[in-house]
Formats: C-alpha cells, structure tokens, sequence
C-alpha cells in the first residue's frame, strides 16, 4: 500500500518491550553478577531474569502524503510515544518498516539539550544543531528566532535567569523555525502562554504550504481538527480508526464510553460507565455554553447495600483537577444498574478540553475510582469569549454584581 | 534522501549519518568545554595546578627518595612532566566518556544521531586542559633551559593515539554501563589502580628487562614512552617495542569498544 506520493509509509510496524522483576527496574551490575553466580551454583532456570512481553505497537501501518498533516490521538499508553520514538529514530522497531522520504526534523520536547549556564544565543545555536538545523541555517534564521521569541535584549544572559515563558518562547522559537521535508512534533503545544500557542499554530499550519508532511501528536482535539488533514486513532498499540480528521476524533471519545472492568466490592455500587449527556438525553461530547448537560453516572448495585457517595472531579487539558463534587449519601440496592444525575456546570469553564474522573465512597474512604471516565470539549461562542481567550482563570463563577446600570 | 527504518538495519547509514552530524559534534564539543571553564580563572588554574602538584610529589618520591634518574640528560621533573601529560588527558578523558550516556540521558530520550558523537566529544574536550598543561611544560622547559628537537612534531599523531587509548575503554564502559548503572564505577578504579601500572613517575627503563613485555601490554606504557621521546628529545630512547605493542592493544581495544557500544546502541533509548 505504500503509493508513490507516500513521503512517509509505515507498514506492519510493531515494538516490542520486554518487562520484568528485575528489567523493570535497573538491575545492577552486582546484582547480574549474583544472579549468573546463583545460577552457576544452582544450575539452569535460577540464572535467567523473569522476563515478560509487552508489544507498545503492534502492526501499525500507514501513508502520509505530500502535504497532509496527520495527527495521531488516543489514550494515555495507547503506543503514540513509542511511535513517534521510532519514526524520530530514537529507538528501533522490532518488527515492520518505515520509509522517510527527505530530510526529518523530530520535536518530542521543546528546548531539548538547553543548557541553564549558556546565554540565549549560545542556545539557539546548540538547540538548533541538536535538532538537525546546519550552523548556515541557523545563521540566517537568527534574527527570525529572536523576533519570534521576543528576547532580544536577553540574548547574552544565560537561560537560567529567563523567566519560564521567555526561556519556552525562546526554545519553541527555534524548533518553529526548523526546515525540513517532514515534521514530527509530539505534544509540544500545551507550553506557554494562549497568545504564543496561537503564533505557533499559525506557524505550524505554514509548515505544510510548502509540500512538507507533518505528524503531530496532541490530546487537544480542537488542535488536532484545526492542524490535521487526516488523523489516526490508536488504542492498545493498534490502530483502531483512521481517516480524515472527524471519524478518529468521534471514536476517540467513544473509547471513553466503554463499559470498564470493576472489582467488586462488597456493598458498594460499582461505576459502570460515566457520560455527558445534552438535554435530549443523548451523550455528547463537544459542548456549547448555549445549552445544559448533565453527568449521568450508571451505577451497579451489589449485595448488602451500604450507604456511599458519588464523587467526581473535572481536570482540565493540563491535568489540572478543577472543581469537584459530592452526592449525599445514599444506599443502592437491587439487580439492574441505575443511573444518578448531576448538573455538569458549564457556566463555571472556559472553552477547553476536560475529562472527568468519578469515584465512589463509602462511609470510611474511597472504595472504587477509575480514572478518566469521559471527556468533553467546551466551544464558548460568545465575541467576547472568542476575543478574550486569554487574561482569564482556570474557572469562572457566576458573579452577583451591582452598580449603576446593572 | 530516503531513509528506511527497519528492525537490525539502522546500521546501513551509520557512518555516513556520522559524517553528517559532525556539527553536532562540535557543538557538543564546545558546550561541555564552554560550561567547564565559563568561570575562566578557576578552569585554567585547576588544569594547571594538578599536574604540578602531583609532578613535585613524583619527583621528590621517586627521584629524592628512591633516588631514580631519567633516562638521559633530561632533568627529572621534565621526565615526569612529560608522562603526566599524556596521563591526565588519558585518565580525565576516560573518566568523562564513561558517564557521557548517561549525562546525556535527556538527549538520548528525545532526539536522534549517531550515539558515538557523545563519548568522542566528551573526550574532546579534554584536549583544552591538555593544552594549558603543554604551556605549562613548555614554561618549565624554559626554566630548566632545555630545548626539544625535531622530535616534537611527532607530538600531535601522539596526542591522536592517546586519544583513541582512552576512546577504546570508554565506548565499553559507557555502553555498559547505560545498561548497569552501578558499572560506572568501574572507572576511578580502573584510573587509579593505572597509575600504579604506568611509568608516570619513572622511567620505562626502570621495569625489570624480564618483565617490560608485558609491562607494555598496558597501552599507555608505550604512549608515554613516545611522549618522552618525542618531548624531551636528545639521547630519550623510544623503547620501539613497547610502542608497537601499545599500538596494538589501542587498536584491539577500541574494536571491542566499538563492538560492545554498537551491538547496545540502538537498545540506549529503552534502557536508559
């Protein structure tokens, strides 16, 4: 399948990682030296380290062309990193094959090898050389890397005294400038302030004007809808759903839905799936501040019903938890699950990606939790929330003013 | 320019990718030696002061106390200056490279290029503190008002072989050692257990005739033998053998290194 236009084919490309007791962790060389010596002494199976599989990627192929930005999505462990470290040529696959065709530039972290004791313009110049840029390139770029970054008048002061936007700005500004055929950027966006993100954006977007092909990496969704032509959805290290943008963004938020294993604990209802749900009572995942929608979390009950509460908590596309909740008690007795309700208080967030997490507890403690239960993207329409993205807190509330005209 | 990834052939491009990378090199290179002597004074003045130190100590022990002399005319504290030279760039130059990988980890997680750029620079930059101490020697050569001959101009193809004899160790041990961290401390062992099996402090000669073959199997026994030659000139002998053997073993020595860290290289990113 790999067509000629292809600037970048990945076919059949597997990793496998080998986990176990002692490879796990670092085992030392003491520690080597001790277990061949017990497996002298004892003979035969004592000698070997447990060693366990684990395949990180497993038969993932496609082709992206001239031109296309592609962008990779899925759940945390899901095998982009480890992707993307065999297409930057960090580490090398087990099984399968990629093809580049011209020259790759990788950007899985901004201001990689940035040394604190160097000034500005020394970094540039071995942050540059590290990501692949001739000294001839970064010479001529200089003055485009320093206007971008705008730390002109701390090009001779080592980094170390940058405050930490200026010291991002600064290495996001050389990797933005990089020239190459293809681009591999990991997520790298979520650094700086709203303003730069959105210059680099624009930057981003010029990159494929010019015939390049671009890979990108990211959670934020609406980045990924705006940057990418086509995107790939990867879950368990295989692809699960490709195309152009919208299919892998609509089962990306399906995965969320799916019924997730519990351990059953005595008398405590189990979560059985966690939705956001619009006022037609369908689920939903990307929300306007237009209309209301509601959390609905099923719940199983288990014998000898004990009174718990619910307990969700919404985190941000920074991992940040924002604002949490809790039900009153209650005891949930019966056979089939029952569903619980809450108000998802829009009113309170800015436009941005959220995931919500939800637990359930009993009178003493935490009892069952699982992690990241469902996502939702926020769209706030309103001119003013479109000209004023930035200047604002991580949560709004619902402010009582008075005063003349009010 | 097509580039193919597959499982066991990343090596097709190797050399050449190194090639291309060489200004990665020098700009490792440059970082480690700009960090190092950012604060000027305190880099120049330890460069200097260790090997005079360690120099006057030699001398009094060996020459004072134990009453040994140099080979030839040479003055006793220019004989052991001599060997010092090629010695602390050897041992620091080692010691360096060992622990690159792993001082490095941040680069070798993110981003690609051949993985010997690393050990190589590092080494690199131990070439600077070497060319303060040959300052240093040149001033004590004034000093004792002695000249060298025409000798000296074999002094860089030396530098070169003391080069690839620390390469050599250093590429076994920081491969393994990204593997077992606790391999490492290999080094300052083996640096120091060194010392006590090379002519530093006296002169090759010294060695019982019976033994010196296999004396000379250490490789900086001929290295620094060259250095006095070529150094100090005149009736200095060059002990041609011990060369040769030293030759030798670099040469053995950096093949296994290079195997041992090639065969490892492409499994650094996982281990680390």
């Amino acid at each position: 399948m790999s067509s000629a236009s292809a600037v970048i084919s990945v076919e059949g490309l597997s990793k496998r990682y080998q986990i176990g007791h002692q490879l796990a962790g670092h085992e030392s060389f003491r520690e080597m030296l001790g277990r061949k010596a017990r497996g002298l002494i004892g003979g035969g199976k004592a000698g070997s380290a447990e060693v366990e599989d684990f395949w990180a990627l497993k038969d993932v192929s496609f082709d992206v062309r001239e031109g296309e930005v592609m962008g990779v999505i899925g759940r945390n462990g899901a095998g982009k990193s480890t992707l993307l470290k065999i297409l930057s040529r960090i580490t090398a696959p087990t099984e399968g094959r990629v093809a580049l065709r011209g020259q790759v530039a990788s950007l899985l972290e901004v201001g990689t090898g940035f040394h604190p004791e160097l000034t500005g313009r020394e970094n540039i110049f071995l942050n540059g050389a590290i990501l692949g840029m001739s000294r001839r390139d970064i010479a001529l770029r200089f003055d485009e890397i320093v206007d971008f970054a705008e730390v002109e008048r701390f090009l001779d002061t080592p980094v170390k005294r940058y405050s930490s936007g200026m010291y991002v700005r600064l290495a996001f500004s050389v990797a933005a400038h990089l020239d190459s055929d293809i681009l591999i950027v990991d997520e790298v966006l979520a650094v700086g302030d709203v303003e730069f993100q959105k210059k680099c954006l624009g930057k981003m977007r010029g990159v494929t004007g010019n015939g390049r092909a671009a890979i990108f990496v990211s959670h934020n969704i609406s980045a990924v809808r705006s940057l990418c032509d086509s995107a790939i959805l990867l879950d368990g290290g295989q692809i699960v759903s490709s195309g152009t943008v919208e299919r892998p963004i609509h089962d990306y938020f399906t995965l969320f839905r799916q019924p997730i294993a519990h351990k059953a604990t005595d008398g405590i209802p189990g979560i059985q799936s966690v939705q956001v749900m619009d006022a037609s009572q369908s689920s939903a995942h990307v929300l306007n501040d237009a209309e209301n929608y509601r959390v609905k979390f099923s719940l199983l009950p288990r014998s000898n019903a004990k009174s718990c509460q619910i307990a969700f908590t919404i985190f941000n596309n920074e991992d940040v938890g924002l604002i949490s909740a809790f039900s009153p008690q209650f005891a949930l007795a019966g056979d089939g699950p029952q569903d619980y309700f809450v108000e998802l208080p829009t009113q309170m967030l800015n436009s941005g990606n959220y995931r919500i997490e939800g637990a359930v507890f009993d009178s003493y403690g935490l009892i069952e939790q699982i992690d990241c239960l469902a996502i939702f993207e926020l769209l706030r329409t309103s001119q003013f929330d479109q000209k004023h993205n930035d200047s604002r807190g991580l949560v709004r509330f619902d402010a009582i003013w008075s005063g003349q005209g009010l | 320019m097509e580039v193919i990834l597959e499982a066991g052939r990343t090596e097709r491009n190797y050399w050449r990718d190194l090639w291309r990378y060489r200004e990665l090199f020098q700009i490792l290179a440059w970082r480690d030696f700009a960090v190092r002597y950012r604060q000027t004074l305190v880099g120049i003045a330890w460069a200097g002061l260790r090997p005079v130190l360690t120099m006057i100590v030699l001398t009094v022990i060996f020459n004072r106390i134990a009453g040994l002399s140099s080979d030839g005319k040479a003055p006793y504290a220019l004989m052991v200056m001599a060997g010092m030279l090629p010695w602390i760039f050897f041992s620091t130059g080692l010691a360096d490279a060992s622990g690159s990988l792993l001082a490095n980890t941040n680069l070798l997680t993110k981003v690609y290029f051949p993985r010997l750029i690393l050990p190589t620079a590092t080494i690199l930059v131990s070439v600077v503190d070497f060319l303060i101490q040959l300052v240093l020697l040149a001033v004590l050569m004034v000093w004792y008002g002695y000249a060298p001959d025409v000798r000296i101009l074999a002094l860089p193809l030396l530098m070169v072989m003391a080069f690839l004899a620390a390469l050599g160790p250093a590429l076994w041990i920081t491969a393994i050692s990204v593997r077992y961290r606790d391999f490492r401390f290999v080094t300052p062992f083996l640096v120091q257990f060194g010392l006590y099996v090379t002519p530093v402090g006296f002169a090759f000669s010294k060695v019982p005739a019976d033994w010196q073959t296999l004396y000379a199997l250490n490789p900086m026994v001929g290295v620094i033998n060259a250095f006095r030659w070529s150094i100090l000139g005149g009736d200095t002998p060059l002990y041609g053998t011990s060369v040769a053997i030293s030759v030798g073993m670099i040469a053995l020595m950096l093949w296994i290194g290079l195997r041992q860290f090639r065969a490892l290289e492409n499994s650094f990113a996982d281990l680390i």
